[in-house]
Parts: structure tokens; sequence; C-alpha cells
């Protein structure tokens, strides 16, 4: 049945309102929806016209894997498979709209409504004509069909353009802004769940994603490493490519670990983490970090801890799921397929030297004391871990 | 420096052993039950690896099946047998430190009506005897118990257990999983009274997806996998020729010069034990008597983690594996290392060496320079 959708229409919400960038927006959606298709099986080409995206399909196709790769395309709020027919003939549109109808719908007990659009203005019918003398070839055909004018189960969409495109469902996309509308931030990037999700969450308002992880071997193994990379490829299917800087920090962690506060250490070791991070980020002209920090999760993500890892940044921190309960956060990571990955039980370099009764409400005056107890070596290090940084580029 | 020391998780494939797969896969292609000469040629390769092995074992060809490795032969051995019979009696002894694959068949056994008795060890790791002579009833049909244990390496007294069981009762079933004894040990499953034994392909230097089992003539089993008829109906599908024909080529390098290799080992092994003693903190799980196989060394560290070590040794090329496998999310500790009465701080803190014919003192030297170096800088950061 799927194939006899030879198109698609493109559904975009949002970007539809952009006033006079709206050619940017929409340049960058086509783009986005050409990348995503590359890995289909299949030929395609990408239309731009007047307030509309189609896709139209050059060769035999896979409906489902074209499909599956729209849906990742952020900027998409809908996807809806055309039937696409040359135009001979209202009495020959009532009979394919039947024999759409019958296929779509084997049970036809319900309701509908037909929404026609005339774009080519010599047809020789209404809109309004369309709408009633269609309805009724369709009540005609089907006795059991109700047609529901306010509330109608079905949607029947009939655009007369060149050809006559017929549609009556809206597969939908995931919303969201085309990426590379919006600028590049920085995602740090731990084995867990809620950092790929924060990452998903920020790329689609149109972000493109670079990325930094911490890794301490010998306390954290290889295996977890190749996690991190996994991850970051997953979600790059949506964001696209991400640059993955992946840091030595078991200098650094040791270092803290013998001269500071055992209590204070994960605390201190974040904001050394977001010290490197936004490094890099200023590097590559990033506009921001991105955490996945929740309020209140762990110690470390209480409000106190939260203002005490924020002081030693100079660019925005993007928190996305700042107010999400874990299920939630759950929920997306299922959703985007990072879940089954994060779960893998792997050290991160932040469970391992972890205090039995860590800090939740640092005082800064305290932390920085803290801090410089670490004076004499901690530029060296923080230099050293910089300049080996391991770059992979996960797509 | 590349150092190896994880013989007991795998080994390197032998040049003899690929060679002849190669030919397997490229020439000698043919299908074993083909009526043409291809599959003729194809069907000698089988022939010549059950000769191997039977001769090896000092068994009858008919009484070697192969396998895809260790977890099919137990799980073939032990479903079959229990299965087969089930109706002289529903009961089924095991001891209380063998690997996952009967471990959890035995598990799969109790889903289906069985009941199973585990027996404990003592602090070497061998079971304890009286423990199963009262453990044997009229209903007992099957013991299973494992030759070497594949964490700390103890030898259990096949022959004696084998007495016991068969003087209580001459039908009872005795099957022993040989995986990690078998190219060790001198094995002969008729003089120790075994019944059925399982062996993998790949601990001994052969492929993976290759293994065999010995299952003495006219035992009631019954097969678990159905199909084409093939190795008499006790284990259908198509014979894996090329992991056949490397199991069978393995088998013959290794019992070439079997006892050579194993007192080299076992020296080599005593070498080791005495030299990572002097270590501080340092205790190790296993003996340097015949109690012990020459090839394992469990080696507990007071105060460092095992994974953490793991991966330390692993910096400076030295591969090894952890005890038990411990996160800080995942607890995973060992059954064998609990069994045996290891105290509660060094189960997450054991490790294992394994050895094969190829490792050289120099070797083991590099490696417990490492280990000094490492547990030096670790020590330093043990958790506060």
């Amino acid at each position: 049945m799927n194939n006899m959708f030879k198109a698609f229409l493109i559904k975009y919400a949002e970007i539809g309102v952009k006033g006079k960038n709206r050619y940017i927006f929409e340049d960058a959606l086509v783009s986005q929806i050409n990348n995503a298709l590359k890995g289909v099986d299949g030929k395609f080409t990408v239309q731009k016209t007047t307030g509309r995206i189609y896709v139209q399909a050059e060769s035999e196709y896979d409906y489902d894997e074209a499909i599956t790769a729209l849906k990742r395309v952020f900027g998409v709020s809908g996807i809806c498979p055309l039937l696409q027919v040359e135009d001979t003939g209202f009495e020959d549109l009532c009979k394919t709209v039947i024999e759409y109808m019958d296929k779509m719908y084997p049970d036809k007990n319900t309701t509908f409504k037909v929404f026609s659009r005339r774009a080519r203005k010599n047809y020789p019918r209404s809109s309004q004509e369309i709408n009633m003398d269609m309805g009724e070839a369709i009540l005609n055909a089907f006795p059991e069909i109700r047609v529901d004018v306010h509330n109608p189960k079905i949607s029947l969409n009939i655009e007369v353009r060149e050809k006559i495109n017929i549609y009556s469902e809206i597969i939908p996309g995931p919303g969201g802004m085309p990426i590379g509308t919006a600028g590049k931030a920085m995602l740090l990037l731990s084995g867990g769940i809620d950092s790929p999700v924060a990452g998903y969450m920020i790329a689609k308002r149109g972000v493109q994603l670079e990325a930094t992880y911490f890794h301490a071997p010998p306390y954290t193994s290889e295996r977890a490493k190749q996690k991190v990379v996994d991850l970051a490829k997953l979600v790059a299917k949506y964001s696209g490519p991400i640059k993955l800087n992946i840091v030595n920090f078991t200098d650094i962690q040791l270092y803290i670990y013998d001269k500071c506060p055992h209590d204070e250490l994960t605390i201190i070791m974040r904001r050394y983490m977001m010290r490197i991070a936004e490094h890099f980020a200023k590097e590559s002209g990033c506009l921001g970090l991105i955490t996945g920090e929740s309020i209140g999760q762990v110690a470390s993500q209480t409000m106190q801890s939260l203002a005490a890892t924020n002081e030693v940044c100079t660019i925005p921190v993007y928190r996305p799921v700042i107010a999400f309960d874990k299920q939630d956060i759950v929920d997306i990571a299922c959703k985007i397929d990072t879940y089954e990955t994060s779960i893998l039980p792997f050290e991160d370099c932040c469970t391992i030297f972890v205090a039995k009764h860590p800090v939740t409400k640092p005082n800064l005056k305290v932390i920085n004391a803290s801090e410089r107890k670490l004076e004499e070596k901690i530029d060296e290090l923080l230099k050293k871990a910089i300049e080996s940084v391991e770059i992979i580029i996960a797509e | 420096m590349k150092v190896y020391l994880d013989n007991s998780a795998t080994t390197k494939v032998l040049d003899s052993v690929r060679d002849i797969m190669v030919k397997t896969m490229q020439e000698d292609y043919g299908n074993p039950s083909s009526m043409h000469l291809v599959g003729m040629y194809a069907e000698n390769y089988v022939k010549e690896a059950k000769n191997i092995i039977a001769s090896a074992l000092k068994v009858d060809t008919k009484e070697i099946y192969f396998t895809s490795g260790g977890t099919e032969s137990n799980n073939m051995t032990i479903i079959g047998s229990a299965m087969a019979n089930k109706r002289a009696g529903m009961h089924i002894i095991t001891s209380a430190i063998e690997h996952p694959s009967v471990s959890n068949t035995m598990k799969y056994l109790e889903e289906q009506g069985f009941e199973v008795t585990r027996i404990g060890v003592d602090s070497e790791g061998i079971i304890n005897l009286d423990e199963l002579q009262n453990a044997l009833r009229e209903d007992t049909i099957l013991v299973s118990v494992m030759y070497v244990n594949n964490e700390i390496g103890s030898v259990q007294p096949i022959s004696e257990i084998s007495k016991i069981i068969k003087n209580y009762n001459h039908s009872i079933l005795f099957h022993v999983d040989a995986i990690q004894a078998f190219g060790k040990l001198e094995i002969y499953p008729r003089r120790l009274g075994v019944d059925m034994m399982s062996v993998s392909g790949h601990k001994i230097h052969g492929p993976k997806g290759s293994g065999f089992v010995y299952i003495k003539d006219k035992t009631k089993i019954k097969p678990i996998i159905h199909g084409g008829g093939q190795q008499n109906a006790m284990r259908s599908g198509t014979e894996n020729v090329p992991g056949i024909a490397g199991i069978g080529q393995a088998v013959a390098d290794v019992y070439s010069n079997l006892r050579e290799n194993s007192d080299k080992m076992m020296k080599m092994k005593n070498y080791f034990i005495d030299e990572i003693t002097k270590l501080e903190g340092v205790s190790v799980n296993s003996g340097k008597d015949e109690k012990f196989a020459p090839h394992i060394i469990s080696v507990s560290v007071d105060g460092v983690r095992s994974e953490v070590l793991l991966h330390a040794l692993e910096e400076k090329g030295i591969y090894i594996s952890a005890g038990s496998a411990c996160s800080s999310n995942k607890p995973a500790v060992s059954e064998t290392l609990k069994a045996i009465g290891l105290p509660k701080n060094l189960l997450d803190s054991t490790v294992r060496f394994s050895l094969s014919s190829f490792t050289t003192k120099e070797e083991l030297d590099y490696a417990i320079e490492a280990m000094k170096e490492m547990l030096a800088k670790l020590r330093i950061y043990i958790r506060k």
C-alpha cells in the first residue's frame, strides 16, 4: 500500500512565521531534508514552493526508511504521504479518490471532510464545488461513511496544482527549527541518560552541536569512552555530525582528590570541567555550553551546587532538562533511542571517587579557598589536558 | 610490550589451526552430507578431527559430538540427559562454583520442575565430598561438576566424585565441564568414570564457535537441537567444518606435548605466585600444588578495585580479567569468590592472570614490575 506514495508534503509550523528571514529557515530545512535522505535507499528531489516543501521520489525507494529519516529532521512538524495523479478530468479523480479511501480506511464506519485547494486557477471547478462533489461521490461509494464538517476523523485534502495531490495522513515530525539556523553550542557529554537528551533538545532549536567528554583512565575504561562516542553518534542522527573533544581528566581529578576536602571533590571537579569545556567552546565559536543538569537530581545539582559550578562560566550555560523529573528525561531518551546505550554499566569518572556525603550546599567562599590549594600545579595540568585532547567526529 | 595474560578467556589461534581452517573454507568447502566427492573431502576433515580427539581421550570416535562451543556442550549434555531420564527422577546435583553455562542451565531446569542441590566448597574451592554423599537420593539422575574452576583454578577430585556417585547408584549420570581443564591436565573419561564431558575449542588455541562433547556409548540422552539428523541426530545442523578441523588440529598440537607444556606452565605459575606475593597487600587464591590447574592465578589486591587495576595494567599493555565485574551501578560479585569465603573487602579487589604454554618468564617479570609500579600509584588514591 505504501508504494502508492511517490511524494511527501513537508509541513513546518514555526518557521512559517519568521517574516523576512523566512527564506533562511526554509533553505536550511531543505538542505537538512536533503542530508537526511542521503542515507535512504532511493533518489529524491526536494522542492520549495510558496509556503510548502515537497519531497519527490525520483526512483523506487524504501518508504519506511524515508519516513524514519524525515522524522529526524528538526523543523519538520508533519509529513504527509502524497498520492499524485495527472489531471484527466473530475470523473477520473473521483474514481482515484474513492479507491484511495477504500485502501486507506478499510473500516468505513467513520467520518470525513474534504478540504480542497485550487492553486491552478483554470481548473473548471471551484474549491467549494470540489468539496461538495467529491464528498457526494464518496458518500455514494460507501454508504456507511458520514460527513462531519466540524470534527472529521479523516481530513481528505485535494490540492489541484500541475498534478493533483491527494493526502489524508499526517505523520508527526519532531518540530523545532532546522539545524544551522541558530549557531553552535558545546555539550558536556557524559555516559549518562541526561546529557544526550539535553543535547538533543538544544539541537532541536536549530543549534549545531559540539561536545566534550572527560575520561579518567585507568579509573574509567576504553569501553566507557566507546559508549560516549556511540551516544554522540546517536544524537548526531538528529543534529548532524558532532565534533567530540575527549579530555583526559585523570591527573586533574587526582590532584583535586589529593589537595581538597573530599566532600567538595565533585563540585570542584565540575568547575574544572566547565572551564575546560568553555575553553574548547570559545576556541570553536560556540555561543554557550549545554549540560544535562536537573535541579536536585544529585548532590552536585542542588541550586547551591549549580550556582557554584555556574560561577566559573563566562558564556551562557543552557540546561534544557533543568526542571524535568528523571522519568521525563528517560521518556525522551527512549524516544530518541539513547536510553539503551546510556544504561550500559560502565564507570564514568564522576562516580569513582565520590564521597559518601558530598556537600549539597557548597559555600562559594569555601570552594574558592579550596581551589587556591591547587594553585601550584593546576594551570600546568589544565594546559596538559587541553593540549592532549583527542578529537573524534561522531556522525 | 603486549603481554596477554587472559588465556582462560580465550587464546590465540595456532598457525596450523588457521591454515587448516582456510583450506576447509576455500578448497575443501563442501557439505559433509553431500554425496559427491567435494562433500566427501569435507567429511574427511570431520572424521580426522574425531579420530584425533578420540585417541587423545582414549575413547571411541562415536562417543564424540561437535558443538558450537562450551556453552552449547554444557546445555546439550545437561538438558539432554535430564530430559531423557526424568522418569527415573528429577533431582540433580551440582556445585556452588559452576560457570554460568552450567549454573544458568540448572536454573532453567528448575523452572522445568527439576530439583537442584548445590554442593559447597572449601576455602580452596574443592567440593565437600561428605556433602555430596549426603545429597545423593533415590531420585537423583545427574551430577554435574566442573573439572577446573575458571576463576581460581581449583581442580576437583573427579575420580573420587565418580566413585561416590556410582557406588550409590550406578545409573546416576556424571557430567564434567572440562572447559578449563582440557589441554592442561591428562583427562581420560573412562578411567575417571565420567559419562559426559564438555570441551571448548578457543581455550586451547582453536577457533571460537567450536567445541565438542564426549558422551559415553549407550548413555541415555536426548538431542536438544533437531533438524537434518547430522551426527547421529544427536546434534543436527551442517557440521561447522572449519571449526571442527580447527579444534581437531588444536587438540593434535596440544596433545603432542601436553605434559611438557603443563609442567612449563606450572613452573611459570609458581614463579609468578612467589614473586607477586612479595608485593605488599597482595594475596593469591590459587595454590601451587596439584589441587590447582597450571594456568590460572587468582590474585587479591587489598585496597585497589579490580577494574581499576585491570585498566591500569592495560595502559602498560598487560591484559587480564577482573575476578568479578563490579561497577557502581551494577554490583556483580563472583559466586566462586564468595563460596571460598574470601573476605568481603577483597571480593571487589580480585583479578585473574591466566597463562598459556607460550607465556614467557620475561612477560611475567614485566607484569610483576608493572604491578609494583601501579600498586604504588593506585594506593595513594584509595577511597577516602
